[in-house]
């Protein structure tokens, strides 16, 4: 008996090999819910409830927004061969743009465009300067954005708490309530903002539709998945890099856009504005499997497991980061059954 | 010694080996010979116990055995010298040879070379055993192989293309090592493509096509032909005559000095005219690479170029452009793998097919089915991964690519490497027909026969420098093989 490579695993394999690690992942989180105290039957009933009302659909398309903007640019980035760890902090960049037109700019029908355009490009600029530093001098991309998150963090407690602390606010660290021309449209009395959302289909769509069926996406898969390639055939592989770089920190500025603008009307502390979606769109890109369009599906996914994780904050007061180990048991369940469908076990003497 | 019987193998639909039987008596030098893709070198593996046989046994003197692993096959007394060495570079070569010993979880420095030492005995050394393996040469790194894999006292060796990374003379050395472990007793299978070795050292040549034997000869009773016929199924066409060039002058290279780590690649003056084939010999690493890499724009060097009287961009993009193609040292770079055959066959020429900036995939696969037609690329479809072809196959791919547009000059790195003799024919082809058109072409090769076959001029590089070139009339193996080791034409 032993492990022999498959390179060529039939369809129905694959999907056994998925279904087969997503059961045991499940499994594994039933050990844990148990661990914890918890009846493993009703956590899980939890952890699916926001699929079974619209109120709970509501809040999984809330979390699926971020992640889809953030997701898609990330899963061309990371195609292409940047590996940006820094979207929490490109998205806390769209965030001060958004909520630097909303407070200081004289409101009019142009506020919401110019807050997207200005978090959008805060984004870029903050991931550029990582960008440009890998291509300039090699720096490592994955240590400069993780870095950069931090000044991003820190730059908005100091803006919340120093220069743009409300007026009206007394103890608490944010600015005032953003004017109604700043507020972007809702879903009826859901917290889902639907341009947004429109705004993360169509760049999810749009970036498939670059990277599969253009010339400057054919030179951006040439690069991300073989740079001696592209090199022999010379191309510009700094203007692609640095552009596929800041396509994604565009995405992730717009997102901050969305959530400062969409939900909490005011620039606040970090930590709420920003659920770690930054992050966890690493796992929807990733899952993805660095196409865009699988991120229409991936987004929502890890949104039920926000959304999720959100009930079983509430009804078993677990903690929120519960949150977390559920993403992992998922990520890790696919990376086994990746590994499962490519091999085989032979059975023989 | 070793006996196989009846060996079946499958990968999925795929036969690798099909009832294969062998037999290699002791003191007796089998060769198993056979094309890129013919079967040789999962039938190693099987050997070796990196892959169980689906049908089929295997017998070590009389006793039948399961090999499940590579430290069974170790313990049986079957090792193997690998085609590339797989040494650890930052240890040194006592550090190196321990990993084939059982030892003490713990033990001194001075202990293990003392054991070596011991041993070793009676094998001719020639290697520093307190050398770091990084600073040997392939050569010596392969001896280093070949005595870990004699530490154990084996019954049976495989030795799996040996004489790939090695210089003519090295291999020289590595046959007279062969025949003397034959004179003590020792079994060895000696797995290769390259006929003239297969005749030097062998006893008996089992042929192997498309996963079976087609045959098994004596070596008295083998000659080439014999073997060609077996290995590709019919008989080589003689090397065509390459016509003499042309009046018009192509390329210009004068006092061309390319830096690099170590020694500087110096001295490169010579002009190619339409229709000529300049040569390029050398012992691997001697410059070769980054001569040509400063040619197709992709390292920085000084001196002066001029290309039909026209200044040099030094960028690959617009050389391309200007009708200079480029046929890279290594394969893995002339393609991206997880891409289709129909995309890498556009990498140069993918604008073309997005007039209205989208790409017509549909197009792009149509001229694809028409070169894969015309260069006879055996894949699947034009859709199938690049990564899915065989070495020979991905070759091709290049070369069509490369030769689509009717180059004025083709930069031609090692064109084939590890391709089997029935895709080098129709490479040779392919770069005759276009030096029948009027390109020139600069040839680099560490296959002496492939550059006296093809080439108008020769030049070698020694340590960076070049030397020659010399008319082809002039130049014979060992004059070649001079300039090559010696730096004197």
């Amino acid at each position: 008996m032993r492990w022999e490579l498959e390179p060529n695993p039939t369809r129905g394999k694959v999907l056994g090999a998925y279904a087969l690690f997503l059961l045991l992942a499940l499994f594994l989180l039933g050990l844990i819910f148990l661990a914890y105290g918890v009846p493993p039957l009703k956590a899980y009933a939890l952890l699916f409830s926001p699929l079974t009302d619209t109120l709970g659909l509501a809040e999984v398309a809330r979390r699926t927004i971020p992640l889809l903007l953030i997701g898609s640019g990330l899963a061309l980035a990371f195609r292409v061969g940047f590996f940006n760890i820094g979207a929490e902090g490109q998205l806390l960049l769209g965030a001060v743009g958004a909520a630097y037109v909303a407070l200081f700019l004289p409101p009019g029908p142009w506020t919401l465009p110019l807050m997207f355009l200005l978090g959008g490009s805060l984004g870029a600029v903050w991931v550029g300067i990582a960008a440009w530093l890998r291509v300039r001098f090699g720096a490592n991309e994955i240590l400069t954005t993780l870095m950069q998150n931090y000044l991003a963090y820190y730059l908005v407690v100091y803006l919340v708490a120093g220069p743009w602390k409300g007026r009206q606010v007394f103890g608490f660290l944010y600015t005032d309530r953003f004017p109604p021309e700043a507020q972007l449209p809702r879903l009826g009395d859901t917290l889902v903002h639907w341009p947004t959302l429109v705004l993360g289909i169509a760049a999810a769509l749009l970036l498939q539709t670059l990277l599969f069926r253009t010339p400057l996406g054919f030179e951006w898969r040439i690069l991300g998945e073989n740079p001696k390639a592209a090199r022999y055939l010379g191309l510009k592989q700094g203007r692609l890099l640095l552009l596929a770089a800041l396509s994604s920190g565009l995405l992730a500025g717009l997102s901050g856009v969305g959530e400062v603008a969409g939900i909490h009307l005011r620039l606040l502390e970090p930590a709420q504005i920003s659920l770690g979606y930054g992050f966890t769109a690493i796992l929807v890109a990733w899952l993805a499997r660095g196409r865009p369009l699988g991120v229409l599906l991936t987004a929502p996914l890890l949104g039920l497991v926000l959304a999720g994780g959100d009930a079983l904050k509430l009804a078993l007061s677990m903690p929120f980061r519960v949150v977390d180990v559920v993403a992992g048991l998922l990520l890790l369940s696919f990376i086994g059954a990746e590994a499962l469908s490519r091999h085989r076990l032979v059975w023989r003497r | 010694m070793l006996k196989l019987e009846n060996i079946t193998k499958r990968f999925g639909s795929v036969v690798a080996n099909r009832r294969i039987t062998l037999e290699v008596a002791p003191g007796e030098v089998l060769a198993l010979l056979g094309e890129n893709g013919a079967g040789k070198t999962t039938l190693v593996s099987i050997l070796y116990g990196l892959y169980a046989p689906d049908e089929g046994r295997i017998l070590l003197e009389g006793k039948e055995v399961r090999i499940p692993s590579p430290k069974a096959a170790q313990r049986l007394g079957i090792a193997l010298v690998p085609q590339h060495p797989e040494l650890i570079e930052a240890h040194t070569v006592a550090e190196n040879l321990a990993l084939g010993l059982d030892l003490p979880a713990v033990f001194s420095r001075r202990a293990l070379v003392r054991r070596l030492r011991a041993l070793l005995e009676g094998h001719p050394l020639g290697v520093d055993l307190e050398a770091p393996v990084a600073r040997l040469s392939a050569g010596e790194k392969q001896r280093v192989e070949l005595l870990r894999a004699l530490l154990n006292r084996p019954k049976v060796l495989i030795l799996d293309e040996p004489t790939s990374v090695l210089t003519p003379k090295e291999a020289e050395a590595l046959f007279q090592e062969i025949q003397r472990l034959k004179a003590v007793g020792l079994s060895v299978i000696f797995i290769s493509h390259k006929l003239d070795e297969v005749l030097a050292i062998a006893d008996r040549i089992a042929v192997l096509r498309a996963g079976e034997k087609v045959g098994e000869v004596l070596r008295q009773e083998a000659d080439k032909d014999l073997l060609v016929r077996l290995m590709v199924g019919r008989s080589l066409a003689p090397p065509p005559k390459v016509p003499p060039p042309r009046e018009e002058v192509i390329l210009e290279v004068e006092d061309l000095l390319v830096p690099r780590h170590g020694f500087p690649v110096q001295g490169v003056s010579f002009s190619l005219r339409a229709g000529e084939v300049l040569g390029i010999a050398g012992v691997a690493g001697s410059g070769q690479a980054e001569l040509v890499q400063a040619l197709a724009g992709l390292r920085p060097f000084r001196g002066r170029i001029r290309f039909r009287e026209g200044p040099w961009p030094r960028d690959p993009a617009r050389l391309f452009a200007l009708g200079v193609a480029h046929i890279p040292e290594e394969r893995s770079m002339g393609v991206v793998e997880g891409m289709s055959v129909a995309e890498n066959l556009a990498l140069r020429t993918y604008r073309r097919f997005a007039p209205g900036g989208i790409l017509n995939h549909r197009a792009m696969e149509k001229e694809a089915e028409a070169l894969i037609g015309r260069y006879g690329i055996r894949t699947p479809s034009p859709r199938t991964p690049v990564r899915f072809l065989s070495g020979g196959n991905v070759q091709k791919v290049i070369l069509a690519r490369e030769l689509q547009v009717s180059p004025r000059l083709l930069l031609a790195m090692h064109p084939t490497y590890g391709v089997d003799v029935g895709a080098s024919e129709e490479v040779h082809g392919r770069i005759l027909d276009l030096v029948q058109a009027g390109s020139a072409v600069l040839l680099v090769s560490e296959d002496l026969d492939e550059i006296l076959s093809l080439s108008h001029r020769v030049a070698a590089l020694y340590h960076g420098r070049f030397v020659g070139p010399i008319p082809r009339e002039e130049a014979d193996r060992e004059r070649l093989g001079r300039m090559m080791t010696e730096g004197r034409v």
